[in-house]
């Protein structure tokens, strides 16, 4: 298991240096100027050449790569932002990817919140109207893309309505993150929902839920205890999944809605050439895709027993 | 018409499972001729019962899935033939009659700069069925295929590189990295189109979105094709172990012919449905990236870009028709791709029901 991890872990280093590497070369071979950008209408040959040293922009472009690394990788220094002048990275993308990670949290709530109680309500009464009509809404919902809810709910809620804000952001519990974190979580609620359906009807029909049952067992203890602990391994599996969703889902909310996070930002540094944070962009969602994965794979063991990590073969 | 038979017990994967039953266990008696009769076999194998019938009958069993299919397939060739069955050329400008609701002239109203919004969307639907046929036939399928067959068949270190950079490609960030990806590659390619437009006296090639279509589906089939590979190389590991496969080694068959002839027969179906749940995913990435700006560039109309040029609060209010008509559209064919992936998945996995 230790060694399991260690190696799962050995290979996120590998990982990022190619994701970066990747990211550097497109970044460079795509056209535009950093610095040009910066000045906009004050262009000056010599000003220009000044900040292009200080940024060390006229070094070779391998000598900029390996800089870029070797600060990473020696101090956690992601460098200096090129449109947010004497600004670190870490100063410019800390405060935004903190709103981001409220969000997208906000988001998991609603779609782990709502998803999972209904599709167990879904599989407890299969074969019936409820069961249909989930099934159907669930069917309608899935994977409805982002920019489809966002304008029809703005249009009902905001406009027609008029109870909840447009756009803008107010923090966690500000009613101005409603909006964003519903649409964002919809698709996965429908993902959610009949991933648990099908797995809870899987659970009920095995044996030991019949054992439970048989030896007098409270209805309740059966459902909690026995089936829905059994069908939520499913759901955690697909986690990643989910957050790859999320991720998606984010710039198109960032933006939609106004809301200052990294999904915004993001784009804003492409508009900039601003490479130090798209590299670092890069580096973060690769290192949280790699230990979301791993989070899943570790939490899987606890759920079911019967599932060995790093085991060859089943023993 | 023939009896429902999607309550027998189907092999799920063409002939990957053996019967049970072994040979010992079957009682020839009971198969015995009466002595004189000669036994009449036919030259044919009796049909309607193979798996595939059986798969397509169940599909076609499902009404709501056959609406659903026959939907897409009219939008896919109506969206194809969409010079000749629109009323309006998408680009025609009519600064007199801007921003009007739907009328008989105009049934979906036109939009800021008085274009028919029926003939946009319309052009719009072109683009999105344009990108899932060549993104996922053209990229995700052949290269998903192609290289899970190698990885699977050859092993060794022909499978350490495939499977390796596949989950290199699919830990990356995606919608970033296809930002950068668009942003670094289409001016290059632009200009070099450009060149070529001025060299060679063609004049089509940017004005109809050939280059968009070819930069996105290029994209989209870098960060596609992986999920597919590691599919076919599952499917192609558990053939290989089959004696059939090992006969057919024996007999003296090349290599070409086993991967042709047996491997990609038993994937099928599981590529079938994989490729019916993977149209939304494809849909929905290029109608993201549209969304953003980095997709199909205007004047080539996409159904993202309508989204997001109509999705101001000052529109929504005052023209909704300018974005109740995009949606609808977007909506109706995501919920037809949703329930035709369903059906075709319950249809070709009869296990998993």
């Amino acid at each position: 298991m230790g060694i399991y991890v260690i190696r799962r872990l050995l290979w996120l280093p590998i990982l990022v240096i190619i994701v970066t590497f990747i990211t550097f070369v497109m970044l460079r071979f795509g056209p535009g100027d950093p610095v040009q950008i910066w000045l906009g209408q004050h262009q000056n040959d010599e000003v220009r050449e000044r900040i292009r040293a200080q940024l060390g922009l006229d070094d070779p472009i391998a000598v900029q790569y390996i800089r870029y690394v070797e600060g990473v990788v020696t101090r956690l220094d992601f460098g200096e932002s090129f449109k947010y002048r004497n600004k670190s990275v870490r100063e410019v993308i800390g405060s935004r990817i903190w709103v981001s990670v409220q969000l997208n949290l906000a988001a998991i709530i609603i779609t782990l919140g709502i998803g999972i109680p209904v599709g167990l309500l879904a599989a407890l009464r299969q074969g019936t109207g409820w069961d249909n009509v989930i099934v159907a809404i669930a069917l309608a919902f899935q994977s409805l893309p982002v920019f489809i809810t966002a304008p029809v709910l703005l249009l009902i809620f905001a406009l027609y309505l008029d109870i909840l804000p447009t756009s803008g952001w107010g923090g966690f519990f500000s009613p101005k993150i409603v909006m964003p974190a519903v649409v964002m979580g919809v698709p996965g609620i429908a993902i959610v929902v009949r991933l648990v359906r099908a797995s809870v009807l899987d659970v009920m029909a095995q044996d030991y839920v019949r054992t439970a049952r048989s030896k007098g067992l409270p209805e309740r203890a059966v459902r909690y205890r026995h089936i829905l602990r059994n069908a939520l391994i499913p759901v955690t599996t697909s986690f990643g999944f989910i957050l790859a969703g999320l991720a998606g889902g984010t710039f198109i909310v960032e933006i939609y809605f106004g809301i200052p996070g990294v999904g915004r930002l993001s784009l804003e540094a492409l508009n900039a050439r601003d490479y130090p944070v798209l590299l670092t962009f890069a580096v973060i969602s690769t290192t949280l895709f790699v230990l979301a994965n791993l989070v899943v794979d570790l939490i899987y063991p606890f759920l079911d027993p019967r599932i060995r990590l790093g085991a060859g073969h089943a023993s | 018409m023939l009896p429902d038979r999607s309550g027998l017990p189907t092999r799920e994967h063409g002939h990957a499972h053996q019967s049970d039953a072994g040979p010992d266990r079957l009682d020839w008696s009971q198969n015995e001729l009466p002595p004189g009769q000669v036994l009449e076999l036919s030259d044919r194998p009796a049909r309607g019962h193979s798996y595939w019938s059986l798969a397509f009958r169940r599909l076609a069993h499902k009404k709501l899935a056959m609406a659903c299919l026959s939907i897409i397939v009219a939008m896919y060739i109506g969206s194809l033939a969409s010079p000749l069955v629109t009323p309006y050329d998408y680009r025609q400008i009519d600064l007199q009659s801007t921003r009007q609701g739907p009328s008989l002239a105009h049934p979906f109203g036109t939009d800021r700069q008085g274009r028919d919004m029926l003939t946009r969307v319309i052009f719009g639907v072109r683009t999105t069925v344009i990108i899932t046929i060549t993104s996922l036939l053209g990229g995700t399928l052949i290269l998903g295929v192609v290289l899970g067959l190698l990885s699977g068949y050859l092993g060794r270190w022909v499978d350490a590189v495939i499977m390796r950079t596949g989950e290199v490609t699919s830990s990356f960030p995606e919608i970033l990295l296809l930002l950068i990806f668009v942003s670094a590659f289409r001016p290059r390619l632009l200009v070099a189109v450009q060149n070529f437009e001025d060299a060679t006296g063609l004049d089509w090639i940017i004005r109809l979105g050939v280059l968009d279509f070819t930069i996105i589906s290029l994209g989209l089939a870098i960060f596609g094709w992986f999920g597919m590979a590691r599919l076919v190389r599952g499917q192609v590991l558990q053939t290989r172990e089959s004696q059939y496969a090992e006969a057919a080694l024996a007999m003296g068959a090349s290599t070409a012919h086993i991967l042709r002839v047996h491997m990609l027969r038993n994937i099928l179906s599981p590529l079938i449905v994989s490729v019916s749940a993977g149209l939304a995913g494809v849909a929905g990435a290029e109608l993201v990236l549209s969304w953003i700006g980095v997709g199909v560039f205007p004047p080539v109309p996409s159904l993202g870009r309508m989204l997001f040029e109509n999705g101001h609060p000052q529109v929504l209010v005052n023209h909704p028709h300018l974005i109740l008509f995009p949606i609808g559209t977007v909506t109706v064919l995501f919920f037809c791709f949703n329930i035709l992936g369903d059906a075709v998945n319950d249809a070709f996995n009869p296990r998993t029901r």
